[in-house]
């Protein structure tokens, strides 16, 4: 909360006036903040207005409304390019994504409370690793995990981008389940215990309903950055039929060498549907994720 | 770690005398009391933390341990690796002037988009920080650009917007300005990556939103009684209270910049193009691990990242007792 910015006057002035300014201050915040919020999302607008105009309408037009209609656009560009269509892309990528979300919400959440709430020999070292992992950069890893997974025969499957997700690898998510659990009360544990409850059944009946807010957030995010994670996806998988849409997308760039901006745009458009879709439903439970890891004052 | 108060369970009174003491853990071991009368539960929590001890060794630990053994090889996937000392290593600093160069367009890259996504996020944030209607659906839609910016679409539609014939240069004629070739251009293909890197100001806006809530108002209004303006207030209450969080957001940040690969092979030519002004460090390191098939070299550049990625950390952390300060 900040405090009223107001300007203690020099002299008091008369009363309408004050009425006026208060009156007036919130109407320009929502200006500014409107006018800032156009600029900001104007490539978005940019992006799906365009995946709607021809080719030809696109470069050298400032506004993003489509004056004459292409909905070819999606037709064209769905084809693909070399025989490989954007239905393969979209699949794969689910795919992917889906065995992320499941891999993560189960094993962040079960490590977080092992983490956070049983009492075992070198639990601070556990802990301390767990949050250490967090500064770890995640791209220097890849090349000494593309060599494990090399070794193991996965490269060109689904498997390196799916298995380390349920092994609770992604440091973040862990953190946010561990920093959600210690806010809720010990008293629910040792009541359950009293009951003849073991850590297993306390994490299942007690816990598992209360965190769901946490465990909502890590699938979002988990979602979400496994759908655009360019970078792992274009090196563990090679074959058309495998690909996913980054990869995809980045194929069909190439393939049309940027001529058929239409078709391209509308493919773009399609590929962040279904994040457009997510924030749409669960815009609030994004802000709150992202807060809840971060300082407590 | 402090307990809230809760009405949830009148057990829990009797529950800190002991009495689940005397129960079998799961592990099947007479169970041993400790303080508060928590049970330790050791076979449960190794169970549970299965999963994670797997994965932190097999997928985060062995991995990095091997490539360091291989950074002091030369391996290209298919025969074995061959042991040549610190041969990668010198000839990185002394016969590679592309390494040296990636480097240098690394740094500056940090360099110029961290502090600038950062003061972005704080800006906006204060701006959001007043209580007023619709405040969360804004909040939401300043967020929106770090959800989608990570995708190759948004770096695609990016390149666009910064073409010749682009909006961008189309909005500056409006004002009569004539825009130059950004993305091909050398000089300035940086700046439209920083750009981007700057669009997606989102998470360190969400935190410092939290951070500024947590300022008690008392110490402002104690400085409206003292007859403090706007600025001195900022610059007496709102950054030093905000300096945890800044920290924070820098380390993050800088991480994540020294990394950034999707837009420099993107926006760039993807070869690190034009003339290597967009040969990012990653970027070349994927070069080199997967086009030239030099594991042994890439291993030990990903080694020298960690190991500069460590130093400037712990300097920033060391740098943070001058100018973090933490609730009295």
């Amino acid at each position: 909360m900040t405090a009223n910015t107001l300007q203690t006057p020099a002299r008091p002035r008369p009363r309408s006036d004050q009425r006026v300014l208060a009156r007036l201050r919130p109407m320009l915040w929502h200006v500014t903040v409107l006018v800032l919020l156009l600029f900001l999302l104007y490539p978005v607008l940019w992006m799906v207005g365009s995946s709607f105009k021809p080719t030809q309408d696109i470069i050298s037009t400032l506004s993003p409304w489509p004056v004459h209609f292409a909905g070819s656009n999606y037709s064209t560009g769905w084809q693909g390019s070399a025989g490989t269509t954007f239905s393969t892309y979209f699949l794969n990528s689910a795919l992917v994504a889906l065995g992320a979300v499941i891999g993560n919400t189960a094993s962040c959440s079960i490590t977080a409370y092992a983490m956070a709430r049983l009492e075992f020999r070198g639990r601070a070292l556990v802990t301390g690793l767990a949050v250490g992992m967090l500064l770890m950069p995640k791209e220097v890893l890849l090349i000494p995990q593309y060599l494990l997974f090399h070794k193991l025969g996965w490269v060109d499957t689904d498997l390196p981008l799916i298995v380390p997700k349920f092994l609770a690898v992604d440091a973040f998510f862990v953190f946010l389940n561990l920093q959600f659990m210690r806010g809720l009360p010990r008293e629910l544990d040792d009541a359950a215990a009293l009951d003849g409850c073991g850590p297993f059944r306390t994490f299942r009946y007690i816990l598992l309903p209360l965190i769901r807010p946490a465990m909502a957030t890590t699938a979002i995010f988990t979602f979400i950055w496994t759908w655009n994670d360019y970078f792992s996806q274009l090196i563990y998988l090679n074959s058309p039929d495998k690909q996913t849409m980054p990869v995809g997308l980045r194929m069909f760039l190439d393939a049309t060498s940027g001529s058929e901006l239409g078709p391209m745009f509308a493919m773009a458009t399609v590929s962040l549907a279904p994040l457009f879709a997510l924030f749409v439903f669960f815009q609030r439970n994004l802000v709150q994720g992202i807060a809840t890891t971060g300082f407590k004052g | 770690m402090s307990s809230p108060t809760s009405t949830l369970s009148t057990a829990s009174q009797q529950g800190r005398g002991g009495t689940a003491a005397k129960k079998k853990t799961d592990a099947g071991r007479p169970a041993k009391v400790r303080r508060g009368g928590r049970r330790r539960t050791n076979g449960a929590a190794y169970l549970m933390l299965s999963p994670w001890i797997l994965g932190t060794v097999g997928v985060l630990l062995l991995p990095l341990l091997y490539s360091l053994y291989l950074s002091f090889t030369q391996y290209d996937l298919l025969s074995r690796p061959h042991w040549v000392g610190l041969q990668n290593y010198r000839e990185m600093f002394t016969a590679d002037p592309r390494f040296v160069h990636s480097i240098w367009v690394t740094v500056q890259y940090v360099l110029a988009s961290a502090p600038l996504k950062l003061l972005t996020a704080l800006g906006v944030a204060l701006l959001l920080a007043r209580p007023r209607k619709g405040q969360g659906l804004y909040r939401a839609l300043f967020y929106l650009p770090s959800l989608l910016g990570t995708s190759v679409a948004i770096a695609i539609v990016w390149q666009g917007t910064f073409d010749v014939n682009g909006p961008f240069n189309q909005f500056l004629n409006l004002f009569g300005i004539k825009g130059g070739a950004w993305v091909s251009d050398p000089s300035t293909v940086r700046w439209v990556i920083v750009g981007l890197a700057m669009w997606q100001f989102g998470a360190p806006m969400v935190i410092f939103l939290a951070g500024l809530k947590q300022i008690p108002a008392e110490l402002y209004e104690a400085a409206d009684v003292d007859g403090a303006g706007r600025w001195r207030k900022f610059a007496s209450i709102t950054l030093p209270a905000l300096s945890p969080v800044i920290l924070f957001n820098l380390v993050v940040e800088m991480i994540g910049a020294f990394q950034a690969f999707t837009p420099a092979q993107l926006v760039g030519d993807g070869q690190g193009g034009p003339v290597d002004s967009t040969l990012f460090y990653t970027l070349y390191l994927y070069q080199k691990a997967f086009t030239e098939q030099q594991m042994g070299y890439a291993a030990a550049m990903a080694w020298v990242l960690i190991l500069g990625l460590s130093v400037l950390t712990g300097l920033l952390f060391w740098s943070s007792r001058f100018w973090v300060h933490y609730g009295d």
